[in-house]
């Protein structure tokens, strides 16, 4: 399967997003990016839609993951950072893939306990598909349906550019 | 054929901490993802909700044969910030004195479901026998082991540096006082060895110094003027007069006159450097108050650190036993 | 009983006598060697092929923890274990509970010993009284009731005036003083090496100087009195070196060592194991190869195991808080074997250190074989292995630092005045 780019499918969260940036729309006040793929979005998408006077914030959800019991504290956490009020805030939580709903899960207890916000859309580079929970993507580049094993991964070199990579796949 | 080298008590196969009992064997990964992860819980000190999940329905025990208070609370504050329970047990006075085995007291708290213990003892090892002895799924935090190791004050120290300094291999750091009987000053001299800090000084009069201090690699001063030229960092010590034994000083006032950190003997240091107290001060003793109420110490911070480090220590041990 | 022992590889230290030939006994002697008396008709016959014939070893320092330590190992069960052990003669110091310084007891003592299969024990008796170092026993009466010499074991002894007036009062009986070296405040309440492992693992130490001033103070009083005496554990280079120049002097004095000490060092106390809290505390390699030199050029006379039973409370402690001591009994002929083997020593001369040396220390007539001479003989397998377990140990005390280690070397008789006294 042939995938689109990151960069289109940026334009396409760009598409869906941007009518409801003004009046009009929902109009988010703050954005929260998920580490580490759902920051990189997050400032992409800061860039193309204009927000570089909203606040943002990143978040590292290891703290709040339910596989703790059984896997223990993985290696690399990072800091989270939510320099603004989330008390009544309508915010984008923006992640790179959606796929069992345990993330987005974990990272809304955590911005649930920096405060109570009055709104919470999730926007998703790609949705692939597998929910163990009821979550959805209120705005996704892309979405598809993919089997079990397969993963699919954003990654960044090291001149920066982003690309999608796909592993598992049985051929 | 010497009696066996155990495999390190503190890790288990594939190389995860296990236990925290002392920074001495430790690798230098471990005590970087400590210190690493700490820095996520920093941030979580300044929410509405100071509290993680992650200990949720597990049950820490303080078991602290050796009194304090200090050390106590911020494990206690660390591990409710984990969203952990905790019950804190200072055995001093109960069973010990009816002459219960510490094992015995260990086995009979570990039947009460614990899932970690703090354990403080006046005896070096006293962390390691336990250790050795708990069922597979509890862990042990060394909170203080007679002389011989403060692992979470040792980390704490090293964040506290890293923070203010940056990386280790630049610094040159010295610690003052009564190295003979200190835990934390061990612990420190562990860590600065393994981060690969370049050189790290003692500086006390020869009483207070094991004879072999030279072997874990620190050099000697015995003049403070001389100890603290040009460091970046000042770690003093507190004097222990609860544990100061036979003719090694004669009197506190000496000790201040000659090792006592004034503001005119901080001027030898770096005029950028830190000074940092593991608490609690004897002011007038080894540290005067200016210094310590001055813009070099760090000592206030060194006590939030602590806490974020007890709870990546927690955290990092806790888990991944289902 | 008349034994026909065949077939052995019989080593003699004291005649340098190393040979596959028969042994036989008779009433609780030696009656023949190599060739029997005429008409001999065994009531038993041991087949010895791939044993060593040798005589029973003879341990200079065998706690029994009778009196007043019976919870942490019987007369009875330390025995056994001595006899499992090879040893055939032993010396028991003072410091039981009470200490040996009353006739009374000494004659209970040896009269339960008598009574029950295992060595002949040699009751070292108690220097001073309670063993407080201020008033002197009546040696004269305790040596009567079966005392060899004179001991202050590890208890204190401040008070230097008394050791001279001690020395002097032995000597006038000609009786030996045996005495550890240490002082009575340098190093007070330590239990590690003053060294690199007690610097890291802040355990409270010991230095050197505890052991040499205390030696130096003894070998004056020695030079003095002209008493006999003998030191017992060594644990540093310098004092090796105090006693081999004390020794070129000509001063009448003789020393041992723990076997433990032969071997092990620090580095072995560094994950804390409480079964290598030793008195005097293991020291460095650099002492521990002193100590193997002092062996291999004399200046020390004897091996011994130092045997200390311990109980499992007692010793499941953090390390400053358990009792000291290592059991040793079992191990002191592996031990010995394995310190030949590592050293090139050829047994005939490796086991004199535990045979005929120490004996000529308690001036007894063991440790050597000689027609005519009592029946007290070791057989063991040099290479037979064997795992240190509490299961595999006879003593009560599991206290060993070899826990869980193979050792080479395993006793299958013991003979005591011609009786089999142990068999595996």
């Amino acid at each position: 399967m042939h995938l689109p780019t990151p960069e289109r499918l940026i334009d396409k969260l760009v598409e869906q997003i941007s009518p409801d940036i003004g009046p009009g729309g929902w109009q988010p006040q703050a954005l929260v990016g998920m580490h580490t793929g759902g920051v990189w979005v997050m400032e992409n998408l800061v860039e193309r839609l204009g927000l570089r006077e909203m606040p943002t914030g990143t978040l590292d959800t290891s703290f709040y993951r339910d596989d703790y019991a059984q896997r223990g504290l993985h290696d690399g956490v990072k800091p989270s950072r939510i320099p603004f009020d989330v008390e009544g805030r309508r915010i984008l939580l923006i992640d790179d893939v959606l796929n069992t709903g345990r993330s987005v899960r974990a990272a809304m207890n955590l911005l649930f306990d920096y405060g109570r916000p009055a709104h919470i859309r999730l926007a998703v580079l790609v949705d692939r598909g597998g929910r163990q929970l009821p979550i959805c993507a209120d705005y996704a580049g892309l979405r598809l349906d993919m089997p079990a094993g397969e993963r699919i991964n954003l990654e960044k070199d090291a001149d920066g550019r982003l690309s999608l990579v796909v592993s598992g796949r049985k051929s | 054929m010497s009696p066996k080298i155990s495999p390190n008590l503190q890790l288990t196969e594939d190389g995860r901490l296990r236990h925290l009992l002392t920074l001495d064997g430790l690798p230098a990964r471990i005590l970087t993802q400590i210190l690493d992860t700490a820095e996520s819980f920093i941030s979580v000190g300044d929410r509405e909700v100071k509290k993680v999940p992650l200990l949720r329905g597990k049950a820490i025990f303080n078991i602290f044969f050796e009194n304090s208070t200090r050390t106590r609370t911020t494990f206690e504050i660390a591990a409710k910030r984990l969203s952990a329970d905790v019950v804190n047990l200072n055995i001093g006075a109960s069973s010990q004195s009816k002459g219960e085995t510490l094992l015995d007291t260990v086995a009979n708290l570990a039947a009460m479901q614990a899932d970690m213990f703090v354990v403080r003892h006046s005896a070096a090892g006293a962390a390691h026998l336990i250790a050795r002895h708990v069922a597979p799924h509890i862990s042990v935090v060394n909170a203080g082991d007679g002389r011989a190791a403060h692992p979470t004050q040792g980390l704490l120290d090293m964040y506290t540096l890293r923070h203010f300094k940056g990386p280790f291999h630049k610094l040159r750091v010295a610690i003052v006082g009564d190295i003979l009987h200190s835990r934390v000053a061990r612990s420190q001299i562990h860590a600065l060895t393994t981060l690969g800090c370049p050189e790290v000084r003692v500086v006390a009069p020869r009483t207070l110094l094991p004879r072999d201090v030279e072997s874990m690699g620190v050099h000697v001063y015995e003049r403070i003027e001389e100890g603290i030229r040009d460091v970046d960092a000042v770690l003093m010590l507190r004097l222990q007069n609860e544990r100061m034994q036979g003719a090694r000083l004669p009197s506190s006032g000496e000790f201040y006159k000659r090792w006592g950190l004034t503001p005119e003997k901080l001027k030898y240091a770096k005029p950028d450097a830190i000074v940092m107290h593991p608490g609690p001060m004897n002011r007038g003793v080894e540290i005067d108050s200016d210094v310590a109420d001055g813009k070099q110490a760090v000592i206030l911070p060194q006590v939030t650190f602590g806490i974020a480090v007890r709870m990546a220590v927690m955290s990092m041990l806790g888990g991944g036993q289902a | 009983m008349k034994v026909h022992i065949k077939n052995g590889r019989v080593i003699d230290p004291a005649t340098g006598l190393d040979q596959v030939q028969d042994v036989y006994v008779a009433a609780g002697h030696i009656v023949g060697l190599g060739s029997g008396p005429a008409d001999f008709h065994p009531n038993q016959v041991i087949d010895a092929t791939g044993l060593v014939v040798c005589p029973g070893l003879v341990d200079l320092a065998v706690r029994l923890r009778e009196p007043g330590g019976e919870h942490m190992a019987t007369l009875e069960s330390e025995m056994h274990a001595a006899a499992a052990g090879g040893i055939t003669s032993l010396a028991c110091p003072p410091d039981t509970d009470p200490p040996l310084d009353e006739p009374g007891l000494i004659d209970m003592l040896k009269f339960r010993a008598r009574h029950m299969p295992g060595p002949r024990v040699y009751p070292v008796g108690a220097l001073t009284w309670k063993l407080q170092g201020d008033r002197l026993t009546e040696m004269a009466e305790l040596h009567e009731s079966g005392c060899i010499a004179f001991s202050q074991a590890d208890a204190r002894m401040e008070d230097t005036e008394v050791l001279l007036r001690a020395l002097e009062y032995a000597k006038t009986f000609d009786l030996p003083v045996w005495l550890r070296p240490q002082d009575a405040f340098i190093g007070r309440g330590g239990v590690a090496h003053d060294g690199i492992v007690s610097a890291r693992l802040g355990l409270p130490a010991v230095p050197v100087p505890a052991e040499t001033v205390a030696l130096s103070t003894i070998l004056l009083l020695v030079r003095e009195t002209g008493a006999r005496v003998h030191l017992c554990r060594l644990s540093s280079r310098a004092g090796v070196e105090m006693v081999r120049r004390a020794k070129h002097d000509g001063l009448p004095i003789t020393c041992d060592v723990g076997i433990h000490h032969v071997h092990l060092s620090e580095m072995d106390t560094a994950d804390f194991n409480s079964n290598c809290h030793l008195i005097p505390p293991l020291r460095s390699l650099r002492d521990r190869d002193a100590l193997r030199q002092g062996l291999a050029d004399g200046t020390i006379d004897a091996i011994c195991s130092d045997h200390t039973p311990v109980d499992e409370d007692n010793k499941q402690l953090p390390f400053q808080e358990s009792e000291a001591g290592a059991t040793g009994v079992e191990l002191l002929l592996p031990l010995t074997l394995k310190w030949a083997a590592e050293t090139g020593l050829p047994l005939v001369k490796a086991l004199g250190y535990l045979t005929h040396r120490p004996a000529g220390i308690l001036g007894i007539p063991a440790g050597h074989l000689a027609i005519g001479g009592p029946a007290d003989l070791c057989l063991f397998d040099p290479e037979a292995p064997w795992t240190v377990t509490p299961e595999n140990l006879a003593s009560l005390g599991k206290n060993s630092p070899y826990l869980g280690l193979e050792v080479l070397g395993r006793v299958r008789y013991t003979l005591i005045d011609g009786h089999l006294d142990f068999k595996r």
